[in-house]
């Protein structure tokens, strides 16, 4: 898949065909059927979807980490600098956890270690992966307070002692802590409240910026997507239903689903007198329509829609759209 | 407008090993029927606990509560007070109890407050309030946990509506829900309360959602009231600082790339003993040394809209 302005930045990661599943005594369950996606370094692409559509799922996938079993990556590769991480052993995969690729995750309450100083949670990923003293990795974690914006006196003390934003800075300061080339962040400002969701945004914005990281963002709040992400893929059941440039979807969305995320948030600059929801719920993953797995719900769905899962189609460069009805022109 | 709560001083405290916590301090609004009083604010600021002290789920420190022009703050007949005031709760999935069934769930209250006569007419009441707010009827015999969050949050409706209550508090009914699903309880809520005329407290940090929903929206910040104003006049014409700093931090969802505005320092502290002057005070890049010495009172600054702020004319250009 191209991107609309052609960038000569290398490629960084490569998602091609992903599946997974979690074999469960009520059968199958197909949380990521066949993810495409790609990113540069410096890009921060969103990975836009409701609760069970596969999101998490697809990170832990990237990061080897989905818990086997029940878990278990079917097929698919992933291209990290051109390396397929999925043939990666158990020890070279280690190795890249913290150090190339590292993970921000959603609540900031129950990622740290209770019963260890900020400092030395710090501390330890550098000297896991960079083999430095002690001391010096007790410097560098200082350095690394100081970046997301904590006093380094602060080192000392521990989790409990730090409020929910400032937990998220330890964290970010962990995950950034070996400069890695990827950070995968999921959902990590929907613990916090707004004006401090709105600080570590920020500061994860121009942490990004500085260092060229590329960036996996996953949430499920378009406003947030709308102020850090340049790319945009929103998932569905497990499929990417569109895939684009965030102005490809924001300002042009062709698939009913997006459409209907649209259409469901409550505006702060227009006055609506009724919200328009998306009718029904989400397929369960255990018992996916054979179709379209938006046919249900959807309110173009044709007959034709029950019959296979759409294949994505170029509608314009770079912008996917897995819809029939996008196929044949409609769908505007 | 005839109103049907009036809050007059309200006031809990909570003790704590460092001190008393001003979770409500000192607030007085009036809610009309029919209508909506969307409170806003970040978590600690004590939106939850001045809807339960509404409701006497807790009981106030000082200050009076009126229902229908009867104070209900020292009442000891809580159980008839709750066939008028109802709350639906936060987190559909503790707010259930897992080992009863949607039915009996539903029909709780109806036993409880000896409203129908027989099991036929308790379950046929249960059938039209599930069907009332969209269940549908196959779940009756069902369990919690066999229920995705938004049917979950429906029996929570469902329940709180069983008594036909005039008053509910709506305890962030959406937050732990998707959009999509967000969007279906929030036009259901709607719906229910232009047919059935209920008056709504709508507790949220969600702005948008707040907006949407709301006549009047009232901003909290550590325990007090910093503005209060109908919702379309807080967005078109925010005058205190905290409400301008919470609306230009929430993320849109549209393309404008002319945010960048001023980011809020620092974060909430818990209201333990505070001194005098604005609580916001240390957060406010507008701060002057009278807003650290003179707790602001709460003044009609424009028509309709109250503002407790030393500076707000000088901010505002009024």
């Amino acid at each position: 898949m191209s991107v609309k302005n052609p960038d000569m930045r290398p490629e960084l990661l490569q998602v091609k065909d992903l599946v997974i599943q979690y074999e469960t005594s009520d059968g199958i369950v197909k949380a990521v059927n066949g993810v495409n996606f790609s990113l540069r370094e410096g890009e921060t692409l969103g990975l836009v979807g409701e609760t069970g559509a596969g999101k998490t799922t697809t990170a832990l996938g990237i990061m080897r980490l989905v818990p086997d079993p029940p878990g278990r990556i079917v097929s698919g590769q992933v291209f990290f600098e051109g390396k397929d991480l999925l043939k990666e052993n158990k020890v070279q995969m280690r190795a890249h956890r913290g150090k190339d690729i590292s993970m921000i995750f959603q609540d900031p309450m129950t990622s740290l270690n209770p019963v260890l100083t900020v400092g030395d949670q710090i501390a330890e990923v550098v000297r896991i992966h960079e083999k430095l003293s002690r001391a010096d990795a007790i410097k560098r974690a200082a350095e690394m307070l100081q970046i997301v914006g904590i006093p380094a006196e602060r080192m000392n003390e521990y989790p409990h002692q730090f409020s929910g934003g400032m937990k998220q800075r330890v964290v970010i300061a962990i995950a950034l802590a070996c400069s890695p080339k990827l950070i995968i962040a999921d959902e990590p400002t929907t613990a916090l409240d707004v004006t401090i969701q709105a600080q570590v945004l920020d500061l994860i914005h121009n942490i990004q910026q500085k260092y060229q990281t590329g960036m996996l963002m996953i949430t499920h709040d378009l406003g947030v997507v709308a102020e850090i992400c340049s790319k945009v893929a929103i998932m569905y059941a497990g499929y990417i239903v569109e895939y684009g440039s965030i102005e490809d979807i924001f300002e042009d969305p062709r698939h009913p689903y997006t459409k209907g995320l649209f259409g469901a948030l409550p505006n702060l600059k227009k006055k609506v007198h009724r919200l328009s929801p998306i009718d029904g719920m989400m397929p369960d993953p255990a018992n996916l329509p054979q179709g379209c797995p938006f046919e249900p719900r959807c309110p173009h769905r044709t007959e034709s829609c029950t019959q296979k899962v759409p294949e994505g189609i170029e509608v314009t460069p770079g912008h996917m759209v897995r819809c029939i009805c996008c196929a044949q022109g409609g769908g505007k | 407008m005839e109103e049907l709560i009036q809050v007059k001083n309200l006031k809990k405290y909570f003790d704590t090993p460092r001190g008393k916590l001003h979770a409500v301090d000192d607030l007085s609004f009036t809610i009309s029927h029919g209508q909506t009083l969307g409170v806003v604010g970040e978590s600690g600021c004590g939106k939850s606990t001045l809807g339960r002290v509404i409701i006497r789920l807790l009981d106030p420190t000082d200050g009076t509560v009126l229902f229908e022009g009867k104070d209900i703050t020292r009442s000891k007949d809580i159980k008839s007070l709750r066939r008028n005031l109802q709350m639906i709760f936060q987190d559909p999935y503790s707010s259930l109890n897992p080992r009863m069934s949607v039915s009996e769930i539903i029909s709780e209250p109806l036993i409880v407050h000896h409203l129908c006569r027989g099991s036929a007419e308790i379950e046929a009441r249960t059938r039209q309030l599930m069907d009332t707010v969209g269940l549908a009827s196959r779940f009756i015999n069902a369990y919690p946990h066999e229920m995705d969050g938004g049917r979950r949050q429906r029996i929570g409706i469902a329940r709180a509506l069983a008594l036909n209550p005039k008053f509910i508090v709506c305890d962030e009914p959406v937050s732990a829900l998707d959009v999509s699903i967000q969007a279906q309880i929030l036009n259901l809520m709607q719906d229910l309360q232009e047919s059935m005329g209920f008056t709504y407290m709508f507790i949220t940090h969600n702005l948008s959602v707040v907006k949407h929903i709301s006549t009047d929206i009232m901003v909290m910040y550590l325990g007090m009231m910093v503005e209060k104003c109908p919702a379309d006049e807080l967005f078109e014409r925010t005058l205190h600082p905290y409400s301008k700093a919470l609306l230009a931090a929430i993320p849109e969802p549209t393309l404008k790339k002319d945010r960048q505005a001023k980011l809020l320092r620092g974060e909430i502290v818990s209201p333990i003993e505070p001194k005098p002057g604005c609580r916001f005070a240390a957060r406010c890049e507008f701060a002057g040394p009278a807003c650290f010495e003179r707790t602001p009172d709460l003044e009609e600054v424009l028509p309709g809209h109250y503002v407790a702020c030393h500076r707000v004319n000088e901010i505002n250009q009024l």
